[in-house]
């Protein structure tokens, strides 16, 4: 049975409430955690390198180098966060003895399981994992994950998987709240999620942990724009520090999270940006080269 | 009804509209200035400290909300708490001072330090509430070190001071809106 009463859930999920309305960094180093604290973010993600040089980059991405992630550790008080591979469990173990305060169990790093993620509920540290539909992120919280966030197409540029992504998850939980009971039972074996988190989802018309964004966020609008949709708070991984001017950028995208429906405000926050990240047309990456359909 | 706002900058505002709710008041989510206009008192977050302040500062809201605190009651859970605070420590920030008393952030240590546990309340908190143990939701919680003459400690842990009353105002260090008993919530609404 899944305890949405016990006390490690809740004190998972109360981190992640703690952090709505904000904007999570992905950050490189110590002098990064310092610009994006400064900028207002409330929570860093540290890795060693970004997604979108992961991407150029090739080759095996692992779990950051620990040295890096106590630098971090050590520069900034909002809370840090740190990604470990797909079922890379030991990673995990790792990270949870560093005591980060949240492990983003990602598709940005090479998976190091084709058919296993992390059992999360065993950890003393709250999860957050990524999700392209319901299913998968009802799949993640059965596995004890306290965060979910679209995965969108990391260091990509180009909003349009997050968005998709969003969508998806936000129209499947509101026509799961029409449903009677036997079509519950049978959305759980479309959704390939357990039926007590499907009746608990058409009972609440939202997930049982908090709902993020992220994957391709590169400027104020795309931060608002998925607010809009439905996110309670973003990721912002390439997107700041792979800009021309990061400082500026960061405290734009934090004033867009707060101000998403109110336009005047995001214009403001919209101006004297410099130049956003290169994008990327997914449409034309090969299969093999998506990040999204990593995890299952 | 009363009319409480909820500082919605970033945090869990939203828990805390839910447990007003439950409590019997309307809760309004704040965001600009003009819409501190009419309420009755004000709930700020939990959430980081540091981001709060910035939005505080962005959006010129530091002078309008030290105003409102000067004619109506404010009530703040973990960062609202420190945002009240006078003295800020690990590191010292900027903060609206509205209650005496010096508060060090992640007093408790992070995350993996982070729990939830049963504490009793002062006898004075019963009297004025109901009977019975207060459950505490710590998460990645400050500690209050010194309170001013003025205040009273309506409950501690380990000692430590986590829910404190100075004139108007209400502050702890734990997280009241992420459980059932709303005994807290009501106690503040009866402040207003």
């Amino acid at each position: 049975m899944f305890d949405f009463t016990s006390e490690t859930f809740r004190v998972k999920v109360g981190l992640a409430e703690m952090l709505k309305g904000g904007v999570i960094m992905d950050v490189t180093n110590a002098e990064q955690a310092k610009i994006a604290e400064d900028a207002g973010a409330s929570a860093v993600m540290a890795l060693e390198r970004v997604p979108s040089d992961i991407r150029k980059d090739g080759g095996v991405a692992r779990m950051a180098n620990i040295g890096i992630i106590e630098k971090i550790m050590h520069e900034v008080n909002i809370p840090v966060m740190a990604k470990a591979r797909i079922g890379h469990f030991m990673e995990a173990r790792i990270l949870e003895a560093l005591g980060v305060d949240f492990i983003d169990e990602s598709e940005v790093l090479t998976p190091a399981d084709e058919e296993h993620h992390i059992a999360k509920s065993d950890y003393k540290v709250p999860f957050v994992c990524g999700a392209r539909n319901l299913g998968e992120a009802l799949r993640r919280i059965a596995e004890g994950a306290a965060m979910i966030r679209t995965k969108g197409e990391a260091g990509s540029g180009n909003i349009v998987e997050a968005v998709r992504h969003i969508r998806t998850i936000v129209k499947e939980m509101k026509q799961l709240t029409v449903l009677g009971k036997e079509e519950l039972v049978h959305q759980a074996k479309e959704l390939q999620a357990p039926l007590e988190l499907v009746e608990w989802v058409a009972a609440h018309g939202k997930l049982p942990t908090p709902n993020f964004s992220a994957g391709g966020i590169a400027t104020p609008a795309d931060a608002a724009l998925v607010m809009q949709l439905g996110a309670e708070a973003v990721f912002v991984g390439s997107g700041i520090f792979k800009s021309s001017d990061p400082s500026a950028r960061a405290v734009a995208i934090v004033q867009a999270a707060k101000n998403f429906d109110n336009p005047e405000k995001l214009l403001e926050a919209s101006r004297a940006l410099g130049e956003a990240m290169p994008g990327l047309d997914i449409a034309k990456l090969p299969e093999g080269e998506l990040m999204q359909t990593r995890g299952w | 009804m009363k009319k409480v706002g909820v500082l919605s900058l970033q945090g869990d505002f939203a828990a805390h509209g839910a447990a007003l709710q439950r409590a019997g008041a309307e809760p309004v989510y704040v965001r600009h200035a003009d819409e501190l206009a009419g309420l009755d008192g004000l709930v700020i977050p939990g959430g980081e400290s540091t981001t709060m302040l910035k939005l505080l500062r962005y959006d010129g809201l530091m002078e309008p909300l030290a105003e409102f605190a000067r004619r109506k009651p404010v009530f703040g859970t973990c960062a609202g708490a420190i945002l009240m605070a006078t003295e800020v420590s690990a590191p010292a920030q900027e903060s609206l001072g509205l209650m005496d008393m010096a508060v060090e952030r992640n007093g408790y240590g992070r995350q993996v330090d982070s729990r939830v546990t049963s504490i009793k309340p002062e006898p004075d908190f019963e009297r004025r509430t109901a009977p019975g143990k207060l459950e505490a939701v710590f998460i990645r919680a400050p500690i209050i070190r010194r309170v001013g003459a003025g205040a009273r400690i309506l409950a501690r842990y380990g000692g430590d001071p986590v829910l404190v009353e100075q004139g108007p105002h209400l502050a702890a260090t734990f997280h009241p809106e992420l459980s059932a008993d709303l005994r807290v919530h009501r106690l503040f609404l009866e402040k207003l």
